[in-house]
Formats: C-alpha cells, structure tokens, sequence
C-alpha cells in the first residue's frame, strides 16, 4: 500500500469540494436567522463537526472490541485513529458552540448537557492519550486502550443521561427551558438545505480523514517493523 | 503425559513476539518425567520469557505446548494445577505470616488437609520454627525457601525456577540447594534457569542452552564430553554465533 | 480471551478464592494499617480544607454537604484503589494470584470486595466525624442506601482501572485521570441523591437518581469481570 490509492485521491478533491458548496450553503444561501443574526450560522457547522465527533466515537468503541476479540494490531490503528479524529472534531464542535453561545447568551459556556457531555469526552480521550502514553508494550497498550474505549463508550451515554436528569431538577438561570433559550429555532426549507448539506459534507471528511490516519498509522508500525530488522 | 513422545513438558515451534520483536524463534524443548533440566543461557535470550511462558503467565504468538498433558493456553487452569513456580521475587505477602501465606494459597489451590500439609511443607524448607513470624521479617534466604513451600504445596509434577538463587549469600544457597534436592528427589520434573554453572552442575540431569531464541544446546549431565560444563556452554553459544 | 473452563476445578474453588483474596487483603491491611491510615488521614484534611474553603453557614451547610462528602469519598477512594493494587503489583504478587488454577475474574472480585470493604470503613468513620464537626444528623438510611451504592459503583469501575494503571509508568496519577471522567454519573446521582435524602426528600423525588445508581453499578460490574483478564494476562 504505497501508492495513495485513486479512490481517496478522489475523496481528498470531493472533500475540498463539498467544503467550499457547504461554507456557500451556510454562509450566503441559508437565511438570516430572525433572533440571532448571523452567529446562528454557525450551527451548521456545530452540529455537522458534532456529529462527526460522535461517527468517531462510536467507530472507536467498535474497533476497540474488535481489538479484544481478534488482537489483531491492525484493529488497534483504527481504533486510535477514530479517537483522534473524534478528538478534534468534537472540539471544533464545542468551539463553534462557544463563538454562537457569546453573543446569543453572553456566556462562554452553558452548562448544556450535549455541550457538557462532549467536554467530558474531551477529557476521557485525553485520558486516552495518557494511558497509551504511559505504556511500552504494543500488546498491552493495544489491550488496555481497548478496554478502556470500552469502558468510555459506555459510560458516556450514562453520563449524558445522568447530567440531563441533572439539569431538569436544575434549569439553568440563562434561559427556560423554551427552544428559543436552547438555541433552538425553526428551519426554513433553505436552512435544511444547508444543514444536511453540511452534515454530508463533514461525513465525507470524516471518511477521507479517516482513512488517511490509517494508512498513516500502518506506515508507521511498517517503519517500527523496518527500524527493529536494522537493529538486530 | 503426552501419549506420543512420554513427555512431561512438550514445545513444539514455540514464537514469542513482543510487537515487532522477536524474541522466541520456533523453539522445541521436551523434558521427561523426572528429569532436572537446568537451562542456561547468556542475558536477554528468553529464558526468563520461556519460563513465563511455560508458567502460563504469558501467551505464546505462536507454537504448541504441552504440559503434564494439558495444553497451552486453552487448559491453562489445568495446567496450573499442575505446576509449581518460584521466580527471584518470592511472591509472598510481607503482612502476613509464613503459615497465612500458605493457608492463602492452600485456598487459592484448593488442597484439602491444609493444615497438616502447610506443616509438611514449613519442615521440607526448614522454616517450621518461623511459621507464626511475619513473612516481612524473613531474609532473603528464607523467603526463597518459603516460596518454594508455597510453590509445592500442591503437590504439583512440574517445577519451575526462574533464577532462584538470585541474591543470596553462599550459606542461603546452599540452604537452597538442600531444598531444590529434596524437591526433585520425589519424582518432580523440574526446569531450572540460572547463571551459576557450578550450581547447576550438581542439581541438574541435564543442560540445555538457550541462545538467540531457540536451544541451541542440550545435553545429559552424564553425557558430557570433558564432563566439564563450562566448556559444554562455551561451545555451544560458540557454534551459534559462528 | 478467556480459555475454556476446567473441568475439574468446581465452582465452590471459585467463590473460595475470591473470599480468599479478600480475606488475605483485610488481614494483611489490619497488620499494617497503612492504606486505611493513609486513607482517613487524607480524607479528614479534605473535610477540613473544605472548612476554610467554603465559608458555609448553617444553611448552605446542609446542600453543600452531599457535595463535600462525596468529593472526599471519590479522592480518598483514589488512594486505596492505588495502594491495593500496588502492594500486588510491587512485589510480584500479581504473578502468584496469576498462576492459581481460578477463573482470572475471581482475582476482580476478591479486590472488588477488599475495596469496597475499605471504602465502606473510612465512609463509617467519616460519617459520624462530619456530623460532629458540624453539627449535622448524617445517620440517614436513605442517605445510607447511596452511600452503599455510589460506592460500589465507584469501586467496580476503579478496581478495573486501579489493575490498568498500575502497570503503567505514570502509575499514581494515571488512576483519576482514567477513573473521574468515566465515573461522573455515579457522582452526580450521589450527590444529588443525597443532598435529596438530607432535605428530606422524600423517596420518590429521588427515585431517578437511585435508580440510575443501580444501572450504572450493575452495568459496570458486568463490563469490569468480563474484561478483566485482558487488563491481568499477557
């Protein structure tokens, strides 16, 4: 597997693409929001990088079982490859939601739960990152960050549940409960447009990103391979 | 026992990977009932990963391995039954007295009669008269010995020693080899690692050289040209390199 | 992946391992006493940092108090999860519960328990400790039933991570930096369930809570026994 193969070639243009059709989509084709101006296009982007946070997370959790099951190292580049893409994008993610929540709410941060779920994510692949750190043995290291993939997969669908329960018995003095305080407002057909084009686009990235992690990662463990041939 | 070849200890093409390393390289190794193996070897050769392995505490990539009949890993819990393992950390618990330790392991084995048998074995190592003392108070010497009271508690057929005199002074060792001796002396089949040739020389029945990943050596104790061991080694990580 | 089950080897060898486990981790903890020392020491200066921490009056005092307890439990708890694994991991121990002829998840289980009954040992001192210093009725069954189950969730899930980062070179640290994110919901649905039962809730306000406690706590148990051999065996 040298040569980059056509088909990702392919993906890495359309990926460019798609970008610059959604940032037009969003940007000038979609409306004006009445309430929030402008900022609100902002969401498109939030939610399709949210979105790919989540692909990512879940991929994780599918190639850290596949891992246990198979250990099979190539299961474990998959795996580490989804946490970092899931990583970056969940951030991007909660980095539009700060620029939109500044201006609509004059706050920072909201103590939201999708908003306040990702964060922790945010920490649990952090955590990710420090464990593998830590570790020398590929074996274990592959073994280890599965389970613990495992162990985040689960517990973070619980912690959502767990903080939205949270915040019913504690509304939060910013705003109601109305969508109108949620961010929440209605989409014209047009802003639909955008949205799910928005969303598509960053569906493609995410494969096209993917999949250039995991080459990355397999040209990697390939020079390992090559560096200990050297040694010996 | 394997049925084919009478074997207590059976590998066949034993590979042992640690990522991209390779540190077993299709090694076989079979050992009969009652025979004393000491395997010798120069630093970082994998005797300590072989015994690891034998020990069931570690997987092989690739290989098979019979052991007491049972094979590696699918009957592992078998095959831990059967065996009896000391490596140079005692693996015992300081807190706790050497006659605890044992009932502690006495239930983890689940032997019946412990009591008695915990006796049995305090006075096989010479340690009777420090059963109620804290296992933290022993010398080096004498964790070692308990360690050996631990690994035979159960009665196992198979010994395994990683490097057992590893940090005892000559009178602890020779405490130790009395031990070793009364040990194989009831029909066990023992595998042995060690860097002291003239140690080994008397214990063993045989010697087995483990170099660049595969034996390279083995040879019976009676069978020894010159009936000098230290030349048998020489030779033999001789040869290899050349 | 786990090997197939010896034949041989009944299931009464199993539960008497596990006991066994336990019981060596509480004998040799009464001889030294030093995990439960470090553990009661640390958390009596948490309570007290709090003191000064959070000028509380006699109001905010009741709704802060689910908070500070459960703080103290969760860092506390960090500590013991370390130094009961460590103490196996140190010496080489780990290698004697491995070469047993049990199910590997018989090794969780003793922990989990040994654990737990640390845990339980400290909340008992710390409990009566709190309602003295200030001035506050903790002896609370409803607030008891949570204490019983936080901690179990919490220990479940730390027992697991306790055995990963222990084989870890950032050894000490690498515990709460795996353990707090994954463990938030046991200490949301603490805390608030407390704070509820202190208020005198009644038991339907908090029944959410409770049970969210039990799902995560039974989840988290079956997760940590079935993966637990890959986190001890090579």
């Amino acid at each position: 597997m040298n040569k980059k193969p056509v088909v990702l070639l392919v993906l890495d243009i359309l990926s460019l693409v798609f970008l610059a059709v959604a940032a037009y989509l969003a940007l000038s084709f979609a409306p004006m929001e009445v309430n929030m101006g402008n900022v609100q296009k902002v969401f498109y982007f939030h939610v399709a990088n949210a979105w790919v946070g989540m692909l990512g997370f879940i991929a994780a959790g599918v190639a850290g079982i596949a891992y246990l099951r198979s250990q099979d190292p190539k299961w474990d580049i998959v795996e580490v490859a989804a946490v970092e893409i899931s990583l970056v994008f969940f951030l991007i993610a909660i980095v539009l939601g700060s620029i939109w929540a500044k201006p609509v709410w004059n706050t920072w941060w909201t103590w939201e739960p999708r908003l306040t779920t990702a964060a922790i994510t945010e920490m649990i692949y952090l955590a990710y990152f420090m464990l593998r750190g830590g570790i020398e043995d590929p074996n274990r290291r592959g073994r280890f960050s599965a389970v613990y993939t495992l162990v985040g997969a689960v517990s973070v669908p619980i912690t959502f549940m767990a903080i939205r329960l949270f915040r019913t018995i504690h509304p939060v003095v910013i705003g109601s409960q109305t969508s109108q305080a949620q961010g929440g407002f209605n989409m014209s057909p047009d802003m639909k447009v955008a949205f799910f084009f928005s969303l598509f686009t960053f569906t493609v990235i995410f494969v096209d990103l993917f999949w250039h992690r995991i080459r990355l990662g397999i040209l990697a463990s390939k020079v390992e391979e090559l560096k200990l041939k050297v040694m010996e | 026992m394997n049925e084919k070849t009478g074997s207590m200890i059976d590998v066949r093409k034993l590979v042992k990977r640690f990522g991209m390393k390779t540190i077993l390289r299709g090694l076989d190794f079979q050992v009969a009932q009652g025979e004393f193996v000491a395997l010798l070897g120069p630093n970082g050769a994998g005797k300590t990963t072989f015994l690891r392995i034998l020990s069931t505490l570690s997987r092989a990539s690739l290989g098979n391995i019979r052991i007491a009949g049972y094979s590696l890993p699918n009957q592992a819990s078998q095959v831990r039954q059967k065996l009896g393992v000391v490596s140079h950390m005692p693996l015992l618990y300081g807190d706790l007295t050497a006659e605890e330790n044992l009932q502690f392991f006495g239930r983890m084995y689940n032997i019946g009669n412990t009591n008695q048998r915990i006796g049995e074995v305090l006075e096989l190592v010479g340690l009777a008269h420090r059963r109620r003392d804290l296992v933290r108070t022993f010398s080096r010497g004498m964790q070692q010995r308990l360690a050996i009271g631990r690994a035979v508690l159960h009665d196992p057929e198979v010994m395994l020693f990683d490097e057992p005199h590893t940090g005892l002074d000559q009178d602890a060792c020779d405490m130790l080899d009395k031990v070793l001796r009364d040990v194989a002396a009831r029909g066990r089949t023992v595998v042995m690692t060690s860097h002291d040739l003239g140690r080994v020389e008397d214990l063993a029945t045989r010697y087995d050289v483990l170099s660049k990943g595969v034996i390279s050596a083995s040879s019976r104790k009676s069978d020894l040209k010159n009936g000098n061991i230290l030349t048998f080694y020489k030779n033999s990580l001789a040869v290899h390199d050349g | 992946m786990a090997e197939d089950k010896n034949p041989t080897t009944k299931p009464g060898s199993f539960l008497k391992a596990v006991f066994a486990i336990t019981w060596k981790d509480l004998a040799a903890e009464l001889r030294s006493r030093e995990l439960l020392s470090a553990m009661l020491v640390f958390a009596m200066l948490v309570i007290l940092i709090f003191n000064f921490a959070l000028k509380l009056d006699a109001r905010t005092r009741i709704t802060a108090t689910s908070g500070i307890l459960w703080v103290t439990f969760t860092f506390a708890g960090t500590l013991g999860l370390n130094r009961s694994m460590a103490i196996e991991k140190d010496r080489g121990c780990l290698d004697g519960l491995l070469l047993a002829p049990v199910d590997r998840s018989s090794i969780y289980f003793g922990k989990l328990l040994s654990n737990l009954a640390f845990m339980f040992i400290v909340e008992a001192i710390v409990l009566p400790l709190y309602s003295l210093l200030y001035n506050i009725n903790l002896f609370n069954p409803g607030l008891l039933l949570v204490i019983l189950l936080g901690s179990i969730g919490y220990i479940a899930i730390g027992t697991l991570l306790a055995a990963m980062a222990v084989q870890t070179r950032t050894r000490d640290v690498m515990l709460p930096i795996l353990l707090f994110p994954v463990v938030i919901p046991v200490v949301v649905a603490a805390v608030e369930a407390s704070g509820g039962f202190l208020q005198g809730l009644a038991i339907a306000e908090v029944s959410y809570w409770i049970n969210l406690l039990l799902v995560y706590d039974v989840i988290f148990i079956a997760i940590s026994f079935m993966v637990f051999d890959y986190v001890v065996e090579e």
